[in-house]
């Protein structure tokens, strides 16, 4: 009986599943999920450390107008579209698992939605 | 009876784009839901994509528009060092700094979720189109997505209109 070699690019059930419901691969799909997950993270990020950190603050104040809110904005904004372009870029012909690439961006966007939280980032202001 | 340029700004942010941003979520909310082979024809499908992809492109694009306009416009506005700029107004009272520390620091950030996830949505459904109705999956991803998105900016929309009630930007 003759041994088939490994086959590493063998898609699992789930994506399987994926393929069989439609012609398009899922890639872009999950790379725009993914993307809109770590844009919010990045922004969770930013804020809670401008929040810990009046230097790092101060360093985000590109505008005098706007202060603080314009660099955590501009970096969250900058993260999404590179991150869904490099993504996007990657995986665009892949049939990816849209399961995991949703818990993905649901930890993602948890994160994100937790780090701009008044409450929360309130906790890590400097006594 | 006449408007200043803030309360004009102001108007445009929260009542045109916000009215905007509602009327372009229930209508792709409906065209999602309604995606189903049991509920449409052929024919409808085609009519109804066309509406889909206007919707959460306009939605995209409106959420852009509105932290935009809210965030560099208006914003500065409310944030001004001066005693009667809304911000100070707030702080300067314990029974009020609440609706500055919570209501006004968690709007600013939660509001540039929105656009990221309505963008997401739009690059779904155009990506998909048609292929929609045929991957439940996806089409429920998108209209979860979808929903977030809205939750999001409602969250941000609620907040600044009980702000501007409290001390609206003159």
């Amino acid at each position: 009986m003759e041994a088939h070699p490994a086959q590493p690019d063998a898609p699992t059930p789930a994506q399987r599943a994926d393929v069989d419901l439609t012609s398009k691969p899922s890639g872009p799909i999950a790379a725009a999920m993914i993307a809109a997950g770590i844009g919010a993270l990045v922004l969770g990020i930013l804020t809670v450390w401008a929040e810990a950190s009046e230097g790092f603050k101060e360093s985000l104040a590109y505008n005098d107008r706007v202060g603080p809110l314009s660099g955590k904005t501009i970096w969250a904004t900058v993260a999404f579209f590179v991150s869904f372009g490099a993504l996007s870029l990657g995986l665009r012909r892949r049939h990816v698992d849209l399961a995991k690439a949703t818990v993905i961006t649901l930890v993602l966007l948890g994160l994100g939605y937790l780090g701009t939280f008044a409450p929360f980032f309130r906790m890590f202001a400097p006594e | 009876m006449e408007l200043t340029t803030r309360e004009f700004w102001g108007l445009v942010h929260g009542l045109g784009l916000g009215g905007l941003f509602l009327v372009a979520f229930a209508g792709g909310l409906a065209g999602l839901y309604s995606l189903r082979p049991e509920l449409v024809t052929e024919a409808g499908v085609a009519e109804r994509m066309r509406r889909l992809v206007a919707g959460t492109t306009t939605m995209a694009a409106v959420a852009w528009a509105t932290v935009i306009t809210g965030t560099w416009v208006v914003y500065p506005w409310y944030r001004e060092d001066e005693p009667n700029s809304p911000r100070s107004a707030l702080l300067a009272s314990e029974d009020t700094k609440d609706w500055h520390e919570f209501g006004m620091e968690w709007k600013e950030h939660i509001a540039w979720i929105a656009p990221m996830l309505a963008t997401a949505v739009a690059v779904m459904v155009i990506y998909y189109r048609h292929d929609l109705i045929r991957n439940q999956t996806a089409r429920r991803l998108v209209t979860g997505l979808f929903v977030a998105a809205f939750a999001t900016a409602a969250i941000a929309g609620i907040l600044g209109a009980l702000i501007t009630k409290k001390a609206p930007i003159t």
